[in-house]
């Protein structure tokens, strides 16, 4: 925080011009931050009452009702949503994981920078077309949409996400801690897994969770891979359903009834993903005040 | 891994330091091809999509990038993407003008003004903009922002700026229905955080003298941050410019549900375009046979990911030039990084 400006009080001696301009620049800051969070509340807001009014228990214990008939839920769109995240956290967990351990503990050559580099511009790909790239590789080869195929392309998108998050704290850790693992004899790998990694336990769940709140919003990648199914399937080999796709459908359907369940749906979505960013967010500040 | 666990002074020496640097090994290799694995990814993703696309290249060669027929009905096929690059580089345009300035002036209202008692809570605010999932800002634009600037915003500018020659053709107002002005705006709020983010990383490294030599010379607040930090920082927030802008070509759902997907080329903001992710989302499921139809759509992915990689990469090379010019403190700048990436 050292860059922060103290304030002063502008001295009566400027010109009146140039009080004006920075009073001008101040409002204009200020103006900037209520622009800025205007539509946050108005999202938050609209999706909030609209989306209430659709959550009911049939939400998540029916499937869809023929177009136009008030009630019925999406069901298989939640079961789908645990499916495809659920894949997708078991594939790329291991790998951002072993990839931030790398990057942090072994990370100082030439190697690494290429890796680290990789991982930065990875996080700018749009999320359409790691789908694309799924869609290419893995239903096309296979001959089906599936779950698991939209795991994957989630993982596309997790992994370089969780590699650079893990990396962070790991460098948080103390060197003094693996020092003392070292000179009791232990070897390098297992300070790390039992020094290293529980120092920074917290942290790396942050990792995991942002990793997750990111896949579990994103619509473009499993509609190219999953594409979306109307009834239960528990078979990840098969085209699946998913939250994200199913408000996408409603929403452009013609139907009341199922524009209402889209809003459902949206509120459920934006409630886990901000559950789970303000939750990362609040872990690391705790984290990072530890560390200190 | 039970031996290990033993005291290194009970076991015999030389076996034990054979499997303890067998054990470090194995484990250090794990991680290196593991991590390597990545960089095999981003060389695979390229591999797919150059691969899948080439063959639309090789049928319809320049006319895919200048050509403004886009029919994927067999027997009549022809593939010209003209609709699809233009839509994308204007609502990415529309939403850089919008969110540029906006973005700026939010990281310096977090970076140079205000107590952190509000600061914080606001930079967290700014922040879960970022989390909101893209079909969400897509269902609140179409049942909301569309309407409204059919209803407000369109009818006003049409009947003020439309009135003004030459310019005025771009503020046409047709009719209700998505458009690329509105599709423009939905992108500018979610590129806003990371515009903020990176934004306030660069700034955040002018130094204190830079500030406080300015201020000991007379300068007031305002002088100060354009006489002093912003010409420092400048490459900076053009790579935050640059990072949105990526974020923006590449926004798939949200415009889809916007922009009214219409291939025609118009002169008005008010009217419905096309964007290269929106083709895509909508028209993959047609395409799954091996056919042009199904490389036409790889290789616009293909230009979309070669132009946001370029985009990020430039960016990164100008955040990262800008820091270490300004000599900034190391560990403050990765932190600043994390918050960047973790949030965005």
């Amino acid at each position: 925080m050292s860059a922060t400006v103290p304030a002063i009080e502008v001295p009566r001696t400027i010109s009146s011009q140039r009080r004006t301009k920075d009073r001008i620049f101040s409002i204009a800051l200020w103006a900037s931050v209520v622009i800025a969070l205007i539509p946050l509340l108005l999202i938050v807001y609209r999706v909030v009452r609209l989306g209430l009014a659709a959550v009911s228990v049939s939400l998540f214990a029916h499937t869809a009702l023929p177009a136009n008939m008030a009630g019925g839920g999406m069901k298989q769109a939640f079961l789908g949503t645990a499916m495809i995240v659920g894949i997708a956290i078991v594939i790329s967990v291991p790998l951002g994981v072993l990839t931030g351990i790398y990057l942090s503990e072994y990370g100082s050559g030439r190697i690494a920078s290429v890796v680290r580099f990789t991982a930065e511009i990875l996080l700018s790909i749009p999320s359409i077309v790691a789908g694309a790239f799924i869609w290419a590789l893995v239903v096309v080869a296979l001959g089906s949409f599936s779950g698991f195929a939209a795991g994957v392309a989630l993982t596309v998108i997790m992994w370089p996400i969780m590699a650079r998050a893990t990396e962070e704290v790991l460098r948080l850790v103390p060197t003094e801690l693996r020092e003392g693992g070292l000179a009791l004899g232990y070897p390098r790998w297992r300070v790390i897994m039992r020094v290293v990694l529980p120092t920074a336990g917290a942290g790396v769940l942050t990792a995991i969770m942002l990793a997750v709140a990111r896949g579990l919003g994103e619509t473009a990648p499993v509609l190219l891979t999953a594409l979306g199914n109307d009834f239960v399937n528990t078979n990840p080999m098969k085209p699946t359903d998913a939250v994200p796709l199913r408000v996408y459908n409603y929403v452009q359907s013609a139907y009341p009834a199922w524009r209402a369940l889209a809003w459902g749906g949206a509120l459920m979505l934006l409630l886990g993903v901000l559950v789970l960013s303000v939750t990362a967010r609040m872990l690391s500040i705790r984290q990072q005040r530890r560390m200190r | 891994m039970a031996t290990i666990d033993a005291p290194p002074e009970a076991a015999p020496a030389t076996p034990l330091r054979r499997r303890r640097r067998f054990g470090d090994r194995a484990f250090r290799w794990t991680t290196l091809v593991v991590s390597v694995g990545l960089v095999v990814m981003l060389a695979l993703l390229l591999w797919v999509l150059a691969d899948g696309g080439w063959r639309a290249i090789r049928e319809f060669g320049l006319h895919f990038i200048i050509g403004r027929d886009w029919n994927p009905v067999a027997g009549r096929e022809t593939y010209g993407a003209l609709p699809f690059i233009f839509g994308t580089v204007v609502t990415s345009l529309i939403a850089m003008v919008i969110a540029m300035p906006i973005g700026v002036g939010v990281a310096l209202f977090l970076n140079e003004s205000g107590s952190s008692w509000i600061k914080n809570p606001l930079a967290v605010l700014v922040d879960l903009l970022a989390a909101i999932p893209s079909v969400v800002y897509g269902i609140w634009g179409l049942f909301v922002l569309v309407p409204l600037f059919d209803r407000t915003v369109q009818p006003w500018m049409s009947a003020s700026i439309g009135k003004v020659p030459i310019i005025g053709g771009l503020f046409t107002f047709d009719g209700p229905g998505g458009d690329i002005f509105t599709a423009g705006v939905i992108l500018a709020i979610m590129i806003l955080p990371i515009v903020t983010a990176v934004t306030r990383e660069v700034v955040s490294v002018v130094s204190t003298e830079t500030r406080e030599g300015a201020m000991a010379l007379g300068a007031t607040r305002y002088e100060t941050i354009r006489l002093g930090v912003l010409p420092t920082a400048r490459p900076g927030i053009i790579g935050a410019g640059m990072l949105g802008l990526g974020r923006a070509l590449g926004e798939t759902i949200a415009v889809a549900l916007v922009i009214g997907n219409s291939t025609r080329i118009t002169a008005s903001l008010f009217n419905p375009g096309y964007t290269i992710p929106a083709v895509i989302a909508n028209e993959f499921r047609e395409a799954t046979s091996a056919g042009v139809h199904r490389s036409a759509l790889l290789f616009l992915a293909l230009l979309l990911v070669l132009i946001a990689l370029g985009m990020a990469t430039v960016s990164r090379l100008l955040v990262r030039r800008t820091t270490r010019l300004l000599g900034g403190d190391v560990a403050a700048q990765e932190e600043a990084a994390t918050s960047t990436l973790g949030m965005a």
